[in-house]
């Protein structure tokens, strides 16, 4: 075949780059070694686990479990109604957003309902939640006299996980209603179609993939978290609390493995769908911007009613997240409420080390972000940029990545590394280290950071990097100097993200951490489970501040040195 | 400032690529040979998609050839990488670093090439001066118009005194006057620095004006090459004839040689074409003819109806049918001559020097 030779000389041209067939080496190990490898194991251990040979021993025991079984049928129950709940509530956020005339007061609450569950711990709305609703409630008891109120359970977790949830939906399909071409429902509207027509028989069908992805994306958040369900759940077990469980209450290793092996299916199969299918569909009927500008809508008896009744939904949202730092700020919640005191956070840093959590929540954290935005940004320019072979394996595995659930990983690194690779020995220093859960923290960022990557370096023209190339730079200095400080907004908040998604994690990060580490978000989750709240949350508004802090930082430094962005204004 | 210049050879030169849809493979560029020499400036001229771009880009080194060998200077180059090569490509979007100015953007690759600060500066200095670009080397690209930043991308490449200057539609984001503007200058500062240069373009004017030799690309083959004189008055077929400039073609059989011209008969009339070395007596053949070479008369070969008439001011334009063909006619210095109405029946005519057969 002819294409041999070309190929063949595009191996040799990557030959002859040393740094680049380094970079691509030492990735493809990384993503192996870290992504698949864990994976892999879990699949062996529940096949080979019972030390018969292949069999499918292991599932059939614990698929015999009733609390398997129960919260399999949990996971799957609560994923479908917060899936559709978020998608529904989204979908009504983004509409009011687009089509709506709104005051600057509405958008403004808009915009901070976006952006809170980003910056959050992913705890802190279960721990409102049970303030304001619970047993002692302020909402439920102070305020309408309810002394019995439970919300643990399957409601207090929809309700939770959907306030968590619904802003990604309202974000995502804010982008897609924003490119719906007005002019195909103005014709609709021209040939005498009622507004609810219009957007029964137009925009509805236009979305209706979007809306699909929107589901499936909350559906997959839904059924990995595990902070929510730990917390706020009850007795009522979803699979991710179940396995964690089964490691750490039953010590049963093989049947978490196994357990663990059916959740991965379940979330890689949404994954599969919401990738391949519905992607492209969405794209195929949404193509391109939208030409004109859309007439909003502006009678009165529509836009008031729509304005106030999201505008008291955001006002809820935000007085969840703002209910955790008042709470500790209380003598004792639930019974005391003045003065205001600041005697938690008193006991946080003398009774219960909190100044070592937080350094070694912060440290580890602050190591792991730069790792992660600049793997993100090797691996998005590799993918974007760069043609070989094994770019496929690379895109794939990184995006792939997304779909594994903290919990399953979290397992996967048990039964990966504890003994060594291939319980071997190798690696078995790793286990039990600092090194290791950065190592998580990294892996748990890296496909928020190469999506946004990705979608930065599409912006920018391939012909600039050619250029550069074409000038005499090798591939490392192309990067350096010329891609890099292109995207130099999007590395920095990259870099940001990954460390608030850092600082807040928990699913994998609690199966994996050894009392030599205390970390804040496993300390939080250690005193809600406790019922002391108050110390939780004062754990937990230090953190909030934290977060927000570097946030804003981020935004301080993107103002004063963000290249990127005044070169793209000017344009 | 001249270096050693290079030419560039293609050996039998094929690209494959996949077609996004089908998955089927063509060849985008098919078994190419072709010789450019040390100091000349070659155009690659065709149509959208003929594979124009991708030979420029195999001769650069972004895209590897999948038959044949490219010399650059007499070596073969194929498997050097695009910066270990010594070409410099003009890109059509310019691609200009957006994050450095104007001096740092020429700098680029001397610095990448390890000069002294003085003479980086001297040498980045005396290139701005030939663009015409003196006194703005601290502007950020943005601040530039697009001929300026025309410029810097072609002062960014003359700088490293490539063996070969390569350019990628250059001037197709500009608007028609700079356009003509800017292709005087290219050339000119082509000739001055004595570069060898591969231009593509598909636009037929900017080639003729500009270069030692156009080749002519027809779906990924070369279907013609040669000075732009040779393929104006001699094109090789009704394709290359029809691209450049407008052609007219009269269908007709060669009758036999008469002292070197041949004689063609058309619809039963001869006519005597000075150019028709090619053609066997007895064999099908076509009459091409410029516009501007067709006479409109009282007399001659064949009968036309004139179906448009209009008044270019330096020609009078003329759509005439012969039977089914239509033709046109550019009769230059209209005044004073005679000017035949819309309706009106006439005849055409030619100098056998003229014409050429195909
Ligand atoms: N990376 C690619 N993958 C698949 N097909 C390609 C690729 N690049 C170019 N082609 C195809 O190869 C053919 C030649 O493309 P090329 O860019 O060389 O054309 P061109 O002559 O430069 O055209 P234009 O004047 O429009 O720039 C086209 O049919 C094009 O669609
Ligand atoms: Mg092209």
């Amino acid at each position: 075949m002819a294409t041999a030779q070309g190929a063949a000389l595009d191996r040799k041209k990557l030959m002859a780059d040393p740094i680049m067939v380094t970079t691509i080496v030492v990735l493809i190990t990384f993503l192996t070694l870290f992504i698949l490898y864990p994976l892999a194991i879990l699949l062996i251990d529940s096949l080979y686990g019972d030390g018969n040979g292949l069999s499918l021993s292991v599932f059939k025991r614990v698929l015999a479990m009733p609390t398997f079984t129960r919260a399999i049928g949990n996971t799957l129950k609560i994923g479908f109604v917060v899936g559709i709940l978020s998608t529904l509530i989204g979908l009504l956020f983004a509409y009011v957003e687009v089509y709506v005339k709104m005051n600057r007061f509405a958008g403004g609450l808009f915009k901070l309902v976006s952006m809170l569950p980003v910056v959050s711990p992913p705890f802190v709305l279960s721990l409102s939640m049970i303030m304001l609703f619970g047993r002692s409630g302020l909402i439920t008891r102070f305020l309408l006299g309810i002394y019995d109120n439970n919300v643990y359970g399957y409601w207090g977790i929809v309700i939770v996980q959907t306030l968590t949830f619904f802003p990604v939906c309202y974000m995502m399909l804010k982008g897609l209603l924003k490119n719906i071409d007005p002019s195909l429902e103005e014709a609709a509207r021209d040939m005498g179609a009622s507004r609810w027509k219009v957007f029964t028989d137009v925009t509805f069908p236009l979305m209706l993939p979007g809306l699909g992805n929107a589901f499936l994306v909350t559906f997959i958040e839904s059924i990995a978290d595990f902070a929510n369900p730990m917390i706020i759940g009850g007795s009522y077990d979803t699979l991710a609390t179940t396995i964690y469980l089964q490691i750490t209450g039953a010590m049963d290793k093989v049947g978490a493995a196994a357990m663990a092996v059916v959740l991965l299916c379940i979330t890689l199969a949404m994954f599969a769908v919401q990738k391949f299918y519905l992607e492209s569909k969405t794209a195929a009927t949404l193509t391109g911007k939208a030409s004109r500008a859309r007439m909003l809508i502006e009678d009165k008896s529509v836009t008031i009613p729509l304005t106030i009744l999201c505008s008291l939904g955001a006002l809820f949202v935000i007085v969840m997240y703002i209910c955790v730092p008042i709470g500790a700020l209380f003598p004792t919640w639930g019974y005391k409420f003045t003065p205001l005191t600041f005697k938690w956070f008193g006991q946080v840093f003398s009774k219960y080390k909190g100044l070592k959590a937080f350094r070694d929540s912060f440290v580890l954290s602050l190591i792991a972000s730069p790792i992660t935005a600049l793997l993100s940004m090797i691996i998005s320019y590799l993918v974007v940029k760069r043609k070989f072979k094994a770019k496929g394996f690379i895109e794939a595995v990184s995006m792939l990545a997304m779909a594994v659930p903290g919990t399953v990983l979290g397992v996967g690194y048990i039964r990966g590394f504890s003994g060594g690779l291939f319980r071997t020995g190798f690696l078995q220093g790793l286990y039990g280290t600092g090194a290791i859960l950065i190592i998580v923290f990294v892996v748990r960022s890296l496909p928020t950071g190469t999506r946004s990557g990705i979608s930065a370096l599409r912006q920018i023209d391939k012909s600039i990097e050619e250029s550069a190339y074409d000038m005499g730079a090798d591939s490392f200095k192309v990067f350096m100097t010329v891609t890099l400080p292109l995207i130099k907004d999007s590395f920095l908040s990259g870099l940001v993200t990954a460390f608030v998604r850092s600082i807040t994690a928990i699913s994998a990060i609690i199966l994996l951490v050894t009392p030599s580490y205390l970390l804040i978000t496993v300390q939080i989750n250690e005193f809600a489970e406790k019922g002391a709240f108050s110390i939780a949350c004062a754990f937990a508004t230090i953190l909030i501040l934290i977060t927000y802090g570097s946030v804003l930082l981020m935004n301080l430094v993107m103002k004063f040195f963000g290249t990127s962005r005044k070169i793209k204004e000017d344009e | 400032m001249a270096k050693e210049k290079k030419g560039v050879r293609l050996e039998h030169i094929s690209k494959i690529y996949q077609d996004p849809k089908t998955h089927k493979d063509f060849y985008a560029v098919h078994d190419t040979s072709l010789e450019i020499e040390p100091g000349s400036f070659v155009t690659l001229l065709g149509p959208s998609g003929c594979g124009k771009t991708t030979t420029l880009r195999m001769i650069a080194g972004f895209e590897s050839p999948d038959e044949g060998e490219i010399y650059l200077g007499g070596e073969p180059i194929n498997a050097l990488t695009p910066n270990k090569r010594d070409t410099a490509m003009v890109f059509q979007s310019y691609a200009l670093l957006p994050h450095y100015n104007i001096f740092d953007n020429v700098a680029y690759g001397l610095k990448l090439r390890k000069l002294d600060k003085e003479t980086i500066r001297t040498k980045v200095m005396d290139i701005l001066k030939l663009v015409g670009l003196e006194g703005m080397e601290a502007r950020m690209t943005n601040q530039l118009s697009g001929g300026q930043q025309q410029r810097v991308a072609l002062a960014r490449a003359l700088v490293l005194e490539p063996g070969v200057l390569l350019f990628d539609e250059p001037l197709s984001n500009l608007d028609a006057k700079l356009r003509v503007s800017m292709r005087t200058e290219i050339r000119r500062i082509q000739q001055e620095a004595g570069i060898t240069a591969v231009y593509v373009t598909h636009d037929q004017s900017e080639a003729m004006a500009l270069s030692d030799k156009i080749i002519i690309m027809e779906k990924g083959v070369v279907s013609q090459m040669g000075s732009p004189q040779e393929i104006y008055y001699h094109p090789k077929n009704e394709f290359v004839a029809d691209f450049i400039g407008d052609a007219n073609f009269l269908k007709g059989r060669m009758s036999r040689h008469e002292g070197g011209d041949g004689i063609v008969s058309i619809g039963g009339t001869e006519v005597r074409v000075a150019a028709a070395e090619g053609v066997a007596d007895g064999a099908d053949t076509t009459v091409v003819l410029r516009p501007e070479s067709t006479v409109l008369a009282d007399k001659g070969y064949f009968p036309v109806k004139v179906v448009v008439s209009s008044f270019m001011g330096a020609y009078q334009l003329y759509h005439v049918m012969l039977g089914e063909t239509k033709l046109i006619i550019h009769e230059y210095n209209p005044k004073g001559k005679k000017i035949y109405a819309m309706g009106d029946t006439a005849y055409i005519g030619f100098e056998p020097g003229n014409a050429h057969c195909i």
